[in-house]
């Protein structure tokens, strides 16, 4: 009896919690929908102009206008666009002529794909080379760690962007050029999930996982040494603050080995705000990088939303922001999850 | 505790991984293109849609011109000679009303179909009823969506009849009938597309249904577009299997893929990298001279650019050949009336130079001796920017202070659209071959209130000009060519010495190449920049 109640009381605080966290995705996602699409309705950006160009006549104009629902009331406009969006119905894009869905489909995963890259060589040299200048604090190897990171900081990524393609694509021929594949790979593989190399491994096309891989190399690179260098400072000031700790020196004089006493105990104790930090630069990347997507012609979603916005294409940029607002709060809730694996506090 | 560690461990792991296959022997798949295929770089995110009723963008009307036939054509080196293409011949009626067509015979569409005068009507009909962007070039003949049937019809396979509203000079109707929006589309196939009425427009948007030297295989906004050659062409098999011309928006991005041999042609270079290229003796530049004029637009709402004098002055102020050699280097060239180079009666005399003397004298005369501030609006991209910069500097020489309100491309037009600017710096395109095209745009403005229906350049500019306005109309009726052009030369001349217009510059579009590439035609218009003869 008493058993049952208790999950029953469970079942109802996860139920309770479940309901708290959809009241605040819609809540997240309307206010980012109301705030878009006003700023995108007052931008001096005439929107019919990307549809029917400069030298349409004033009733093709005209006919335009009215086909955006631009002779509304700004609120009936945005009434009009919610309804829809509920029904699914998120629009066309003037860019592409093609749905919003099957834009955001396309140019997401190719984004997915660059960003995961680039925040794993971000994390995989960042947290190493913070955790060496912060014991070596001082010394030679903290001096070049942040002679690392802040090249990294100040360096323009369209610079660093287009002298990684001169050194390494076509002085060395080290890595493919701009583009996801060469032309000769190209149309080989069905897209199925959108992130190519995917695809092609599904597909068991190894050669062009391969060509995929060569081109995604450089474009990744320099967006991961971005998030290495900002990922490196933020490790190095937590581990810094936690080597300084009475339990170091407490670890240090029982005799445990300096290895063990770095990497097991200071380094499991800033799990939580190194997490955060890369998380945080992870969502960064997610949102797009217009110039590096624009220096490598890689398609993804920030050139897509800057574009379309620059049309004063709202239906686009509603679109891409919705997907971004989404993949926020999915991020949050997977480092929730996590903290509550390396934080033994965060378990109850 | 020990889980975090494990995780920890485990991404340090998966890092020394990731850097053993980053920094090891990464070695790109081989360079070079397929020797049958044609690889261009270039910038296409402008192009909406390939339908030949809509697409009225640069990079749009280069695809449909490669992919559709129209019904006439025009020699690229001597544009006044009218070419038949589905048309085999043509004439036109005493009255100057009806235009007979005969269709050339034996010719397919891809789909196999036989192209017949039938599907020349369709093809305007629907262009006409659809009412897109590009529609008036047809519909400037009096074609409504209510007369088209009876204007534009088939009596035969091989008769295309065409009744325009009044006459007019025969090669102006001819040189709209070589415009992309004239196309001849497979109305079978078109037909069987039709949804709720929309004459296969979301069909054709990213589809082709033509009869030209190539097959659309694939369009994918802002990445790229595939073309198949069309082996049974009835000009002529082309030369190549197939043309993939990819997005690439940064000019020096294409330069390297170029050098490196990953793509067959660079197609935007800019000053920078045709300098840096000319050392580079295995690549070769192909140059045309295109229609589009870089002017500015002097606003006449206000009073001070209101002034004759000040406008002669600023004209005067504009260092051109500084700019031409300096900025421009090679893809664009001075021109100063409102016909661009290779148009019939287009004015090339080029009577402004920078003269700073003069245009003090000028501007003292029109009460203005040191000068006065001024804001132009500019698009923040190269060259606009620059070229503004340098009208900048010598401007301030005669102590006119201009301040430059920079803006994305949409959002300066926008305001342009509205006259709210004083001065504009932009292009201008002409849409079809004929001189109307501009001195329509420039020359006319028969209503000069903000309710006006035609918002020409010159109503833009707030330039009342109802005199003017009425001699360009009437250039279109006359059907002597000598003194059609004759009537634009004198226009020309009024214009260029007191439009609120600095025509300033004509573009010269630059194709980069290996010198193993050959092939490539520039057109005059953008719609003639055929691959057709592309060998490697």
């Amino acid at each position: 009896m008493s058993s049952l109640s208790l999950s029953s009381g469970a079942l109802r605080r996860g139920g309770a919690a479940v309901l708290r966290l959809l009241v605040a995705i819609v809540l997240t996602l309307a206010g980012l929908l109301v705030v878009t699409f006003f700023i995108g309705r007052v931008m001096p950006i005439d929107p019919v102009l990307a549809v029917v160009g400069d030298r349409a006549t004033e009733e093709v104009y005209q006919a335009a206008y009215k086909a955006l629902g631009l002779d509304q009331s700004l609120f009936m406009q945005f009434w009009i666009y919610v309804t829809n969006v509920v029904q699914g119905d998120f629009g066309r894009s003037v860019l592409t002529s093609r749905p919003i869905v099957e834009d955001v489909l396309h140019y997401f995963p190719a984004t997915l794909e660059l960003a995961t890259f680039g925040t794993l060589i971000g994390v995989c040299f960042g947290v190493p080379l913070g955790i060496q200048a912060a014991v070596h604090q001082g010394k030679w190897i903290d001096q070049v760690a942040r002679f690392i990171g802040l090249l990294g900081y100040s360096a323009p990524v369209f610079w660093l962007g287009l002298m990684g393609l001169l050194v390494f694509y076509a002085k060395l021929d080290w890595v493919g050029g701009p583009g996801r594949l060469d032309v000769a790979y190209d149309d080989l593989v069905d897209p199925v999930t959108g992130v190519l190399m995917l695809d092609a491994a599904l597909a068991g096309e190894w050669e062009v996982v391969g060509n995929a891989f060569s081109h995604l190399v450089l474009p990744s690179a320099v967006l991961g040494y971005n998030s290495m260098a900002y990922i490196s400072r933020m490790t190095r000031s937590f581990m810094v603050e936690q080597l300084r700790q009475e339990y170091i020196t407490t670890a240090r004089v029982k005799g445990l080995s300096e290895r063990r006493v770095v990497w097991r105990h200071a380094l499991g104790n800033i799990a939580v705000p190194l997490i955060t930090v890369i998380a945080l630069s992870y969502a960064h990347l997610l949102e797009g990088s217009v110039l590096t997507e624009t220096v490598f012609a890689w398609p993804g979603l920030g050139s897509y939303i800057t574009a379309s916005l620059l049309n004063a294409d709202m239906n686009a940029v509603l679109g891409g922001t919705l997907i971004i607002g989404v993949t926020f709060i999915g991020i949050n809730l997977f480092c929730d999850a996590l903290y509550r694996l390396v934080d033994p506090r965060a378990k109850s | 505790m020990k889980l975090s560690t494990k995780i920890l461990s485990g991404t340090m792991l998966a890092g020394v991984s990731l850097a053993v296959i980053l920094t090891g022997a990464l070695t790109a798949a081989e360079a070079a293109t397929p020797k049958d295929t044609v690889v261009m770089a270039k910038q296409i995110d402008d192009i909406i849609s390939l339908d030949p009723a809509e697409s009225f963008e640069f990079s749009g009307s280069e695809v449909v011109g490669n992919i559709y036939d129209r019904l006439l054509s025009y020699d690229f080196k001597d544009v006044s000679i009218i070419k038949g293409q589905v048309a085999e011949s043509w004439s036109v009626a005493e009255d100057g009303l009806t235009y007979t067509f005969k269709i050339r015979k034996g010719m397919k569409f891809h789909s196999g179909n036989p192209v017949t005068a039938a599907d020349a009507a369709y093809s305007l009909h629907r262009a006409v009823a659809l009412n897109k962007s590009p529609a008036f070039i047809l519909t400037q003949f009096g074609f409504t969506k209510d007369n088209m049937a009876d204007r534009i019809r088939a009596p035969d396979a091989e008769t295309l009849l065409i009744r325009v509203q009044k006459p007019v000079a025969p090669s102006f109707f001819y040189y709209c009938l070589t415009a992309t929006v004239s196309s001849v589309v497979d109305s079978k196939l078109v037909k069987t597309k039709d949804v709720n009425g929309d004459f296969g427009n979301e069909f054709l948007k990213t589809n082709s249904a033509a009869s030209g030297a190539y097959v659309l295989r694939s369009w994918k906004a802002k990445e790229s577009y595939t073309l198949d050659a069309n082996e049974s062409y009835w000009a002529g098999k082309p030369k190549n299997k197939r043309v993939v011309v990819r997005h690439i928006a940064e000019a020096a991005t294409q330069r390297l893929m170029l050098e490196k041999g990953d793509v067959d042609y660079a197609r935007n270079l800019e000053k920078d990298q045709i300098i840096g290229l000319a050392s580079n003796k295995s690549v070769v530049m192909d140059t045309g001279v295109k229609g589009s004029l870089m002017y500015l637009g002097l606003n006449q709402k206000n009073p001070i650019l209101a002034k004759p004098e000040v406008r002669q002055a600023l004209k005067m102020l504009v260092d051109y050949k500084s700019i031409e050699e300096n900025i421009l280097k090679g893809t664009r060239t001075t021109h100063q009336a409102f016909l661009p180079k290779g148009f019939l009666g287009a004015l090339n005399e080029t009577p402004f130079s920078f003269d700073l003397a003069k245009a003090k004298e000028l501007l003292a005369k029109a009460g203005h001796p040191d000068g006065f501030s001024i804001t132009m609006d500019v698009r923040n991209v190269a060259p606009y920017a620059d070229v503004a910069q340098a009208v900048q500097a010598s401007w301030a020489k005669a102590g006119v202070k201009l301040e430059l309100v920079p803006g994305d491309g949409k959002q300066v037009l926008t305001k342009y659209r509205a006259r709210n600017h004083d001065i504009f710096i932009g292009d201008w395109g002409p849409d079809y071959q004929d001189p109307h095209t501009n001195a329509e745009t420039f020359a006319i403005n028969l209503d000069n209130s903000d309710t006006t229906k035609s918002k020409t350049l010159a109503w833009r500019n707030t330039w009342d000009i109802p005199d003017m306005s009425k001699r360009t109309l009437a250039a279109v009726e006359e059907r002597d060519s000598a003194k059609r052009a004759a009537t634009y030369l004198a226009l020309q001349k009024e214009h260029q010495a007191t439009s609120p217009f600095v025509v300033m510059f004509q573009q010269i579009e630059v194709a980069a190449h290996p010198a193993t590439v050959k092939g490539f035609v520039i057109g005059p218009s953008f719609d003639v920049n055929l691959y057709s003869q592309i060998t490697k």
